[in-house]
């Protein structure tokens, strides 16, 4: 059987950082699976700029952002497999992949997965109703009127403010068609303040929160929905009810870590991200397995799923020398967190925080303490669940636990 | 004008039955069905269970032809190489009463000759599905699921390859009487017919009308379901049956692609083919499911979706409504097969039959010498064997790119769906026949991806259908590219 030292699973932002570390961090083989025919993942649709503004200091187009990094794996000597599925890996990491060349199998030392994330579909949401022609989810929008020029309609409705929604009605509206509204379920909006800024508002596209379509209709192609306006609990308010016209319905509500690979391999995963459980290492409960970027948890910015590929990979390139054996300690988290990642960290060692609050704040504290003692304090002028929020521990002790609160 | 000895009306189930059983004889056949594809209608919107035929009345049809429908229904779909799974099913009560309730079943059943039926308490039920919280169940040995979409698909393709034409996406919109038959007007095609045989599902009071026999009324009566991710539900699992409710009541199912499936209602409307899904009804779907399996995740939904049953009674009526199956009392060349619900897939092959001994009481038929009764569909490459697939990649590279990642559907299928034998077109035709747009993402990797295969054939984008004609998912192209922004 084929062998290598790092099989990494996914070709998109995550999966390519990956590839580069590795290679800097002196791992040998290095192979990076991707099943699309070009590398780069979901970034090659995203014609907007925005990308990189942290990584490299200057806003770039997703495919700019990607080619700096395919360019990078090159040079860094790492292989690369593109129109490859994988079907399968085992405990063992044993990777099965599919090509037009054949099914192969290839046996690594060291798994990165880095296999993004779907969208929430509106089948998964319930939505009572017809099932016309012309509601998509946003990013199947973006694809086929970024790479192949379709157009979908001329009256749009935008369900959900995710950040994709939120370019799309930008987009669509460049494209000529009439973007009525972005309806928004919760009381807050999903997507970055300033896609809000640059997307909807220089646009004078409507952000209607705690609205949400309770019916969708028409017998062939969409006609029109029915909007309805929720209280607290997410119950429609009888009487809110307003009917637009639309001949698209955009669907932007939440993006899911892919998984069915980890999955399928007995990895545990955590209900809250839908990603892997992972150690302060970023590796899962399977040996040798790791795990990073929006396949991990959903991310807002990509200089972050870089930078979490990077960090998958040093910690392979360590497990690959058999240095990665720590105790390690559990992380809690008190009320007003939504997640956060990882669930333990390494004794001894640096240790980053990744984390979301479950509702917008003003003027908070987020401590992190460990046997009393406080490691991290930092003031929050404004908490956005839309904003991760990221933290680095110096050095963590040897305690019970490391605790996290927001108060 | 195209001649033919039979003319069907309606490509369902029952349909594509009667068209593969006539396909063996010596004679001129057509079906003539009004959407994109065959088994569009009640037939592919249904729990896709074959029935063992317990739920029947004794000494109906629907009880003798589901019984003999489910016995040859195994090697029906070995031959047609239709997707088929044993699993067994649970009917399950929870008190004294149930308990009753089911040993009536069980005579009924007996008396309607289905073997394999057993009373089993608590502790047997949940050795066989662990999670369910009854008392008392009803096992029945012989139920089993299949693939309803390539049933009606196989039938037609099968029954195709014997000679039968299929013209799709021809509604039926005029029949006249002819000096020996009829001349019907399909969708852009006159044919003319000896015999017309009415298949036509929730249309057939208005066909048979059509065809000069007004005599039934058909009561649309509509079932919601969920559709859940594949989960480690092993049978399908109903309610005691309770009096006076329309269908099998609420039950769960496991699809034979292993997916669950939460459903059916029963709730008459008007229009018959509305398929939405309604609030109230998919809250009350969610309650009885959770009540009859408390585990039951509904995190893991995929979907929603409807069909409708084309019911003889009324709302309200407690009359029995039988299947109809008979040469038309007023038009001496009509075959009316009206309110063909449920049993009618587990009971198509011998109402088939049966249609067949009607039209042919008198006259000898001449089997074909070349009548291939066997057919293979599409390889389905996910329920391959790695070492078949690796075969397959090596004789076709198009079966190494993974165009559906849910469902690991390739490239080759997909282009063999576009590529049918019926002619069947729209994206619905290549879903049904292979799954892209089925699973977990609902098309959000695999839409784009046929849509980009159908454009590469040179379809321009607004002559893309997706179920039905000119339900246009696409515009055109945005401004300044190929062609003008769109078409009005």
């Amino acid at each position: 059987m084929e062998k290598a030292d790092l099989v990494i699973i996914g070709g998109g932002p995550a999966g390519l950082a990956a590839a580069v570390r590795a290679r800097e961090a002196g791992v040998g083989r290095v192979l990076l699976l991707e099943r699309n025919p070009i590398l780069g993942g979901i970034l090659n649709q995203c014609i907007h700029d925005g990308f990189g503004v942290i990584r490299f200091g200057s806003a770039m187009s997703g495919p700019e952002y990607a080619a700096r990094f395919v360019d990078m794996a090159k040079d860094a000597g790492a292989e690369a497999v593109t129109g490859a599925m994988v079907v399968g890996l085992s405990p063992e990491r044993t990777v099965t992949y599919i090509t037009p060349q054949g099914l192969f199998e290839v046996q690594a030392k060291a798994v990165i997965l880095s296999t993004g994330c779907r969208e929430r579909t509106r089948g998964a949401l319930g939505v009572p109703g017809n099932r016309p022609a012309g509601v998509y989810t946003a990013g199947v929008v973006q694809y086929l009127m970024n790479m192949r020029n379709l157009s979908f309609g001329r009256n749009v409705v935008i369900m959900g403010s995710g950040d994709i929604g939120l370019i799309m009605a930008r987009r669509m509206t460049l494209e000529g068609a009439k973007v009525h509204c972005v309806l928004e379920k919760l009381p807050f909006c999903s997507g970055l303040p300033r896609n809000v800024r640059q997307c909807l508002e220089d646009f004078d596209i409507p952000l209607c929160l705690a609205e949400t379509v309770k019916e969708i209709h028409g017998d062939d192609h969409i006609t029109h929905v029915v909007t309805a306006k929720v209280d607290e609990k997410g119950r429609f308010i009888p009487g809110s009810e307003r009917t637009i016209p639309c001949d698209v319905l955009v669907l932007s509500v939440g993006l899911i870590p892919e998984n069915e690979l980890a999955k399928a391999c007995g990895i545990e995963m955590d209900p809250v991200t839908g990603g892997a459980l992972v150690d302060g290492h970023l590796m899962t409960g399977v040996p040798g397995i790791f795990s990073c970027g929006n396949g991990l948890h959903v991310h807002d910015l990509v200089d972050l799923v870089s930078e979490e590929g990077e960090r998958a990979a040093e910690q392979a390139a360590a497990y690959l020398r058999g240095a990665i054996e720590k105790p390690m300690v559990p992380v809690t988290v008190s009320g007003g967190i939504r997640y956060v990642l990882p669930r333990r960290l390494a004794v001894g060692e640096e240790g980053y925080l990744s984390l979301r609050v479950t509702l917008p704040g003003r003027d908070q504290k987020l401590t992190v303490t460990a046997g009393g003692s406080v490691l991290v304090s930092k003031r929050m002028k404004r908490c956005m669940p839309s904003e991760m929020i990221r933290l680095k521990v110096k050095n963590v002790p040897d305690c019970q636990k490391v605790e996290v609160s927001l108060s | 004008m195209e001649h033919f000895d039979i003319l069907i009306v309606g490509g369902g189930s029952v349909g594509c039955a009667i068209a593969y059983t006539l396909s063996r004889y010596d004679l001129k056949v057509a079906v003539a069905e009004k959407e994109l594809d065959v088994g569009m209608g009640t037939s592919g919107r249904n729990s896709g269970v074959v029935h063992a035929g317990f739920n029947n009345r004794p000494g109906s049809l629907m009880a003798k032809l589901c019984v003999a429908g489910s016995e040859g229904f195994e090697s029906l779909c070995r031959l047609l190489d239709i997707p088929y799974n044993k699993t067994g099913k649970l009917v399950v009560g929870y008190d004294e009463a149930d308990k009753q309730a089911l040993l009536k079943l069980i005579a009924q059943g007996e008396k309607n000759g289905v073997k394999g039926l057993e009373l089993i308490d608590g502790d047997a039920i949940r050795a066989m599905e662990p999670g369910l919280t009854a008392s008392w169940a009803m096992y029945s040995r012989n139920t089993a699921v299949f693939n309803p979409f390539l049933y009606s698909i196989h039938l037609a393709e099968a029954a195709a390859q014997n000679g039968v034409r299929f013209y799709l996406d021809s509604p039926v919109t005029a029949i006249d009487a002819a000096e020996n038959g009829y001349i019907v007007r399909a969708g852009a095609h006159t044919l003319s017919c000896r015999t017309l045989v009415n298949s036509a599902g929730l249309f057939a009071d208005r066909i048979s009308a059509m065809a000069g026999d007004p005599a039934f009324t058909i009561y649309p009566c509509r079932g919601e379901y969920y559709l859940l991710d594949k989960g480690d539900l092993k049978l399908p699992v109903y309610p005691v049956p309770r009096p006076g409710v329309g269908g099998l009541g609420v039950h769960l199912t496991v699809t034979v692609d292993g997916n669950i499936l939460i459903g059916p209602s029963a709730d008459y409307i008007d229009a018959p083919e509305d398929y939405s899904t309604t609030e109230p009804v998919l809250d009350q779907l969610r309650a009885e499911a959770q009540k009859l399996l408390p585990r039951l995740n509904m995190r893991t939904v995929i979907g929603t979706y409807a069909g409708v049953r084309p019911k003889l009674v009324k709302k309200g009526e407690a009359n029995f409504g039988d299947f109809v199956i008979e040469r038309s009392q007023r038009a001496k060349h009509l075959i009316n097969l009206i309110g063909i619900e449920s049993p009618g897939i587990t009971a198509s092959l011998p109402i088939a039959e049966m249609v067949r001994d009607i039209l042919f009481e008198d006259t000898d038929l001449t089997e074909k010498p070349d009548f291939i009764p066997t057919y293979r569909g599409i390889p389905r490459f996910a329920e391959l064997t790695r070492d078949q697939q690796r075969l397959l990649i090596a004789q076709d590279p198009d079966f190494g790119d993974v165009v559906c990642r849910c469902e690991t559907v390739t490239r080759a299928q997909v282009k063999q769906a576009l590529h049918n034998p019926i002619g069947a077109t729209g994206i619905i035709a290549v879903k049904n026949r292979t799954r892209v747009t089925m699973g977990r993402c609902n098309g959000g990797y695999c839409f784009q991806r046929v849509v980009e295969m159908l454009l590469s054939e040179g379809k321009a984008p607004v002559d893309i259908d997706f179920k039905r004609r000119g339900d246009r998912p696409l515009l055109g192209y945005v401004k300044g590219v190929g062609e003008s922004y769109g078409k009005s």
